[in-house]
């Protein structure tokens, strides 16, 4: 019997709003610490929080993009727990009336399938503080003299996105998130960068033999990439496993992924038994989202994936597959429009922007918009095939250049003398001078061994390097040993 | 001038006058600011020893307002420019320390005004001083201040009540023309009451609750403590109005205006069964029988109600209040301002040291309470269950009002109590606020004013209205008032004092 994981993510999304959550404090990244702050935001005795209306508008946005049930009425809930970073020492978040309830996300695997990820809620909340612990050789808790706050992030908006338990694989979630993270870009409503925490994600990971009922499931924290997402699942999973087929037992706890050994391990602590004590926010007055509000926020999505995957099939006759993976990264998408907008050959911009493009920019690990070949350079790359100037196996090498040096496709082949020589004139000149050279072979070819052509031909493409334009030295031939004086 | 300051025979003692009488002498130049602050500033210094009513007295700061008044022409003056008030020790006032009666706030100076201190700032009254408290506002006699003992002016042996013992007795021992307090369960009008004196607890939303610093944010409201009900009203519209700041706040529907009904011809008047029965002592149902045949006296028409769910507001009450304070003063966690502990070993050290330090007996049990309520397993049981209380308490109080205008009963079941006489025993404290918590749970308005007295010990009358309807409740309570005629003028025992 083989094993099967079962994978549940929560997905917090910093929300881009230009204040906090509930005062008027700047949302900011890298600024001076505790230089955006003000009694509300720092839990002063007597403070009180007012609701930012935006950020509500912008969690709906993702609520409606992940096709949840907006709540007619819903409530903040205080989640009381005690931590230097949470400055009320209760955060203000989400509980029994979330948002948005019971939605999905549809996402397009790599070989072509599409499946469905269930979308169990999606709620609002305010994000905590930062811990710098000093003093330490590990810059961790561990071994730290002392610990200072940073309170710039405290009670900036954050989305809490809760999946179903239905992602099988870590290259199943790496694309689920993946996914996710291109549609709330395309939104509008967060950064989205992993790396500057504004797109976190932890995972809820149990395995079990395959038809069996599910196992124990451990919570994984500190996945701040999309490669460590992969990894620390794969790593949770092959642990739980070994546990397993070792006689041993599964625990319920949290566990920590060590980017830097690649390994998981247990984060035991007396803080593990929280009992949050949610009770209704009693400073908050509920949030009414009447449907007329509803209707509004979705009138004003930006086109989403599934829309856009059908019109890309519609519009341009894209493959459904092509048309799905280009739907599912918004810029990559763009980026294809704009190729295709200047080409006016969809297929072959599809084909380049899926192949050599993609190629390099998983070689080089970036997304598109780090692409040292934008979408014009690309478009004139392909404008020099179409015309003929260079031909396909020529133009993967100048493509080649243009992602090193970041120059233009023209300049590359002027510089290097890689045009095809397409012009008759020159082309007819070397033509008429290899024919005059080679009685011999022309009288056969007239005789009627249409072979010997093969030969003139590869005396004009070792004459001009290999850029003679194909199409026409095979009619300037033919016309050229039909009649020797032509 | 006649701005005498010493009460002697032949001048006007202005810290006998209500403050609408005070603003009257100041607007007509009879008296400067400087004279007005300076003569409460010297009552204080007289009686202070005596009632500690005051936990800070702002001297300079008063003095200098006071002065920047008097350099204003008088008719660039606002209409209430230059008047004193008093202000418990809950609300912030940027740069004036603010310790809610607490060890744990020793010291913290708030970097901001509540939106109340900047409304009183901007119609130009000048703070005399914070006033002592129950610490965090739990309790209701004042005992629970980490600081000191607020002793009732008209017998010092007693308690004024609480928790704005400090804002009721100051008021009634003219140490302040008027004073802000909060209620949380009774806190305003229960001392009101205690001390003769006037307490208005306001709608819940009137009042913005921003920068008071919170008890049980589903209760909490601010109100005014004065002399006589048109000051009530008038401190009612200074302080009331929608804040954006707080969410919860609404703003009266009207000014409350000035009051100066005297009959009450047609009203009719509930007077709540379950309150006046046993639940009384002897003393206060005989005051308040004599209150009932004076509003009959004056047109108003009186009959008993019953509001059965009432009875059970006390218990509904001590469980919402804790559950709400437990997670309020969770941020007293010695992290970024306030008393932190010495030398803890780790933070969980800090915590735990830094809130024993700094919490007082009583606020230690409803944190307990609170936390314990809301705990998982029990949560249904006790915090929804309470809120449900809580929804049939209101739907009591709605049906009431389908009958009647405006309901009555004692403000408190006893006069005041001596001191130390119910602080060992929780139980006996809470039944201080049996008729005024039931209020505060339906978001009601009441006002205590002064009834008559019992053995020389002041009894209040609590009238209570339907939401928003401050306009009516103060008017009715005017004409009560000038029915009732009853003596406001501070004891004996602190004149002799003042000599």
């Amino acid at each position: 019997m083989t094993w099967e994981a079962v994978i549940g993510l929560e997905i917090h999304v910093q929300l881009n709003t230009q204040t906090k959550m509930f005062c008027g404090c700047r949302v900011t990244f890298g600024e001076p610490p505790n230089t955006h702050v003000c009694p509300v935001c720092l839990g002063h005795p007597g403070v009180l929080p007012v609701t930012n209306e935006r950020a509500v508008e912008y969690a709906t946005r993702i609520a409606l993009a992940l096709n949840c049930r907006i709540a007619e009425r819903t409530i903040f809930h205080r989640k009381n727990y005690f931590y230097p970073d949470l400055p009320k020492a209760y955060q203000i978040s989400q509980y029994d009336l979330p948002l948005g309830l019971g939605g999905f996300l549809d996402i397009e695997l790599d070989d072509g399938s599409s499946t469905r990820v269930g979308i169990t809620r999606v709620h609002m909340e305010e994000d905590a503080g930062k811990l710098i612990h000093a003093g330490g050789v590990s810059g961790r808790i561990e071994g730290a003299d002392y610990s200072l706050v940073d309170f710039n992030r405290g009670g900036t908006p954050l989305v809490e996105i809760v999946s179903e338990p239905d992602i099988k694989t870590p290259e199943q979630a790496r694309v689920f998130l993946t996914q996710l993270r291109s549609l709330v870009q395309q939104l509008g409503v967060s950064d989205v960068n992993m790396e500057e925490g504004s797109l976190r994600c932890d995972a809820n990971v149990s395995v079990r033999r395959a038809g069996e009922g599910l196992g124990t499931k451990t919570e994984l924290k500190n996945m701040n990439s999309f490669r460590f997402v992969h990894r620390g699942l794969q790593a949770e999973i092959d642990r739980q496993i070994r546990t397993l087929e070792a006689g041993g037992r599964i625990v319920q706890e949290t566990i920590h992924f060590d980017p830097g050994t690649g390994m998981v391990s247990s984060l035991r602590s007396k803080e593990e038994a929280h009992d949050y004590r949610y009770f209704p926010e009693p400073d908050l007055t509920p949030i009414e989202l009447d449907g007329a509000y509803v209707e509004r926020v979705r009138e004003e999505l930006p086109e989403l994936p599934a829309a856009r995957k059908e019109r890309l099939v519609g519009e341009y006759r894209l493959p459904n597959r092509d048309a799905g993976i280009l739907a599912a990264n918004k810029p990559l998408g763009d980026y294809f429009e704009a190729v295709a907008a200047v080409t006016g050959d969809p297929r072959s911009s599809a084909n380049w922007v899926l192949g050599d493009l993609s190629a390099y920019l998983n070689a080089e690990g970036i997304e598109v918009e780090a692409s040292k070949v934008g979408s014009q350079a690309l478009a004139g790359l392909l404008r020099l095939v179409s015309e003929g100037t260079l031909s396909g196996k020529m133009a993967k090498e100048v493509f080649e250049e243009m992602t090193t040096t970041g120059r233009s496709a023209g300049d590359i082949v002027q510089e290097r003398g890689l045009g095809q020589i397409s012009d008759t004139t020159e082309l007819e000149a070397i033509v008429a001078r290899i024919v005059a050279a080679s009685p011999g072979p022309a009288e056969e070819f007239r005789q009627g061994r249409d072979r010997v052509l093969g030969f003139f031909v590869g005396q004009v493409m070792k004459e001009t390097r290999g850029q003679a334009n194909p199409q026409m030295v095979n009619d300037l031939l033919r016309k050229h040993l039909a009649s020797p004086d032509g | 001038m006649v701005a005498g300051t010493s009460g002697g025979a032949g001048t006007i003692d202005v810290t006998r006058l209500s403050a609408h009488q005070c603003r009257d002498l100041l607007s007509a130049g009879e008296i400067s600011a400087g004279e007005l602050t300076g003569a409460y500033l010297e009552r204080i210094e007289a009686v202070e020893d005596q009632v500690r009513a005051y936990l800070l007295v702002d001297r300079q700061g008063a003095s200098a307002a006071a002065a920047a008044v008097d350099a204003k022409p008088l008719d660039e003056r606002l209409p209430w420019e230059g008047v004193p008030i008093g202000l418990k020790d809950i609300f912030c006032v940027k740069g004036m320390e603010t310790t809610c009666g607490s060890r744990i706030l020793k010291g913290y100076i708030p970097p901001y005004d509540a939106t109340i201190i900047a409304k009183l700032r901007s119609a130009g009254l000048i703070f005399l001083g914070k006033l002592n408290m129950d610490e965090f506002a739990m309790g209701s006699s004042t005992e629970n201040s980490a600081y000191q003992i607020t002793r009732n002016p008209w017998d010092l042996a007693r308690v004024p009540g609480g928790s704005s013992g400090g804002s009721a007795a100051c008021v009634a021992a003219a140490e302040a023309p008027w004073a802000l307090g909060t209620d949380t369960g009774g806190s305003i009008r229960q001392p009101a009451s205690l001390c003769g004196v006037v307490g208005l607890k306001p709608t819940y939303g009137a009042v913005s609750r921003y920068g008071l610093v919170a008890f049980a944010s589903s209760l909490d409201q601010i109100g005014p403590l004065t002399r006589d009900v048109k000051d009530a009203a008038v401190l009612l519209d200074i302080i009331a109005g929608r804040d954006p700041r707080d969410s919860t706040s609404t703003g009266l529907t009207e000014p409350a205006g000035i009051p100066n009904r005297m009959g009450l011809d047609g009203v009719r008047f509930g007077v709540i069964r379950e309150f006046v029965g046993e639940a009384c002592t002897p003393g206060v149902r005989e005051v308040f029988s004599a209150a009932v045949d004076a509003i009959s006296a004056v047109g108003g028409i009186c009959e008993e109600v019953s509001l059965p769910s009432v009875e059970r507001g006390i218990a509904a009450y001590y469980l919402i209040a804790p559950s709400e304070a437990s997670s309020n003063l969770a941020r007293f966690d010695g992290v970024r301002y306030g008393h932190r502990t010495t030398g803890a070993e780790d933070l969980y050290e800090m915590y735990t040291r830094t809130r024993n330090e700094g919490f007082g007996r009583e606020v230690k049990r409803r944190i307990m309470v609170g936390t314990y309520a809301l705990s998982a397993g029990y949560y249904d049981a006790y915090y929804a269950q309470a809120q449900r209380t809580r929804t049939l308490i209101i739907q009591d109080f709605a049906t009431a009002f389908e009958r009647f205008d405006y309901l009555i009963s004692p403000t408190s079941p006893t006069v005041a109590f001596r001191i130390g006489e119910r602080i060992a025993d929780p139980l006996a404290m809470y039944l201080s606020d049996l008729c005024t918590i039931p209020v505060n749970l339906a978001a009601l308005p009441a006002i205590s004013i002064p009834g008559g007295f019992s053995a020389g010990m002041p009894v209040g009358l609590q009238i209570i209205g339907p939401h928003f309807s401050e306009r009516g409740l103060l008017d009715a309570a005017h004409a009560v008032e000038q029915r009732l005629r009853v003596n406001v003028v501070p004891p004996m025992g602190l004149d002799k004092e003042v000599g």
